[in-house]
């Protein structure tokens, strides 16, 4: 598949913008997953993937062929849902409802069936997990999911990121201290 | 004994440190109860799943986006510029002449180094998929010429690999013809023949021996081989820092 990107890399460079195409065809569900890690939000994550393939056929020229364009496009794609996630932040969001106002996951556990149960854990962890990732800075949430979801390397996040590793591995800390914090009382209990 | 911080389980969790954590959480109790429960919170953070997209995305995104594509990508600038590929092409003609007339062309390598290295830019990239192409090529058709009998190859792989490198191997022919390297596009005209017979040869000593022939008779390792080691060349003086490729053909 590299070499089949590399080519159509050179032909839309070329002057071929049909040719950009399959590079579009191949990537755009790749992307699209990253960007629904990164947002949680289906729309959000369409906006990011447009937005990627359209900065990416811009920059071409920048794309110096030293990575794949896999992980060319990914890049860009994970400043995209940077962007767009320091956007959200200065923009008003819809009341995030406070889980100190709601029942714990604890106080629903008990039930008479323990499949049911698991399943309700499994629900209200997700919440928990997904407001959990909402309290994060757009930049610690970045290298939390391309480390922890995506299993990038810290050095990859680095230069993701543009900043130095040091930043990287800070950022991924006070993420990770950040979800422990949320998601350990809960955890505790359900024990 | 000094503990492990916070932040050196989180490197460990994620692979992210040596042995001597892992030989520090071996002996100490503390730290290993520590980054078990680390590790229960963080194996318990699961990726949310993405809504399903269909077999038609790619598609749709392409369509939605087409049509707010410039005419031409900002990188088709002046190193793709015909003038310029006309003049690599025709350093690569020439040296191809050379060598193919039996004599040894000394190839003129830019006077200073500085020089080079500035223009180590994205013009490289062309070269550098055009050589590893062509490193795959030489290697599916030296497997194809060694072949004593269908029997030494896996047919089905050998089929995929063709099928792949010709769908590639079009490309390069189109984008070369398009600048008028009228030498690369008969080297890769021949060899888009031969991946395509291979693409679609029945599993028999005959289709074999029909491959192997053509293949020698063209002489078509050795300019895929010529064309390659030119490319390469190209690539370490205008990409410094860039290893064209593990091996290197001999000729």
């Amino acid at each position: 598949m590299e070499s089949l990107d590399a080519a159509a890399v050179a032909q839309v460079r070329a002057g071929d913008r049909e040719a950009f195409r399959p590079l579009v065809e191949r990537h755009s569900a790749m992307i699209f997953g990253l960007a629904f890690r990164m947002t949680g939000n289906e729309a959000d994550a369409e906006e990011i993937v447009q937005e990627t393939f359209l900065k990416a056929y811009r920059a071409l020229g920048s794309f110096d062929g030293r990575s794949s364009f896999s992980t060319w496009v990914y890049r860009i794609a994970s400043n995209c849902a940077l962007d767009l996630l320091d956007r959200r932040k200065t923009q008003p969001q819809p009341a995030i409802p406070d889980p100190e106002d709601e029942e714990g996951p604890e106080e629903r556990l008990p039930s008479e069936q323990p499949n049911a149960e698991r399943l309700l854990y499994s629900a209200e962890m997700q919440a928990r997990i997904k407001e959990a990732m909402e309290s994060l800075t757009p930049v610690e949430r970045t290298a939390f999911v391309l480390r922890h979801f995506d299993g990038r390397s810290v050095e990859e996040i680095a230069a993701t990121l543009k900043v130095r590793t040091g930043a990287a591995k800070q950022s991924i800390f006070r993420a990770v201290q950040k979800m422990r914090e949320a998601l350990a009382p809960a955890m505790r209990s359900a024990r | 004994m000094k503990h492990l911080t916070q932040d050196d389980l989180v490197l460990h969790y994620y692979g992210e440190t040596g042995r001597s954590a892992a030989h520090h959480l071996a002996e100490c109790s503390q730290c290993r109860a520590e980054f078990q429960e680390l590790s229960r919170v963080l194996a318990a953070i699961r990726a949310p799943e993405a809504p399903p997209r269909s077999t038609e995305y790619g598609a749709q995104v392409w369509h939605n986006l087409r049509p707010h594509l410039p005419e031409k990508a900002a990188a088709s600038s002046w190193w793709l510029m015909p003038r310029r590929w006309a003049a690599m092409a025709t350093v690569a003609a020439l040296i191809v002449a050379a060598f193919l007339a039996g004599r040894y062309a000394e190839r003129v390598r830019p006077q200073n180094p500085t020089v080079a290295a500035k223009t180590a830019s994205p013009e490289g990239v062309l070269l550098v998929a055009l050589g590893d192409h062509l490193d795959r090529s030489e290697m599916l058709l030296v497997e194809i010429a060694h072949a004593e009998s269908p029997k030494d190859l896996d047919v089905t792989v050998e089929r995929r690999h063709a099928d792949d490198l010709l769908a590639a191997n079009r490309l390069y022919r189109q984008t070369a013809m398009r600048v008028g390297d009228t030498a690369t596009v008969a080297v890769l005209d021949d060899l888009e023949r031969v991946l395509l017979q291979l693409a679609h040869a029945p599993d028999d000593p005959a289709a074999l021996e029909q491959l192997q022939r053509q293949i020698e008779a063209k002489g078509l390792l050795f300019k895929v081989r010529v064309v390659q080691l030119n490319v390469k060349d190209e690539v370490k003086d205008r990409l410094p820092g860039v290893n064209p490729s593990q091996s290197r053909p001999t000729i």
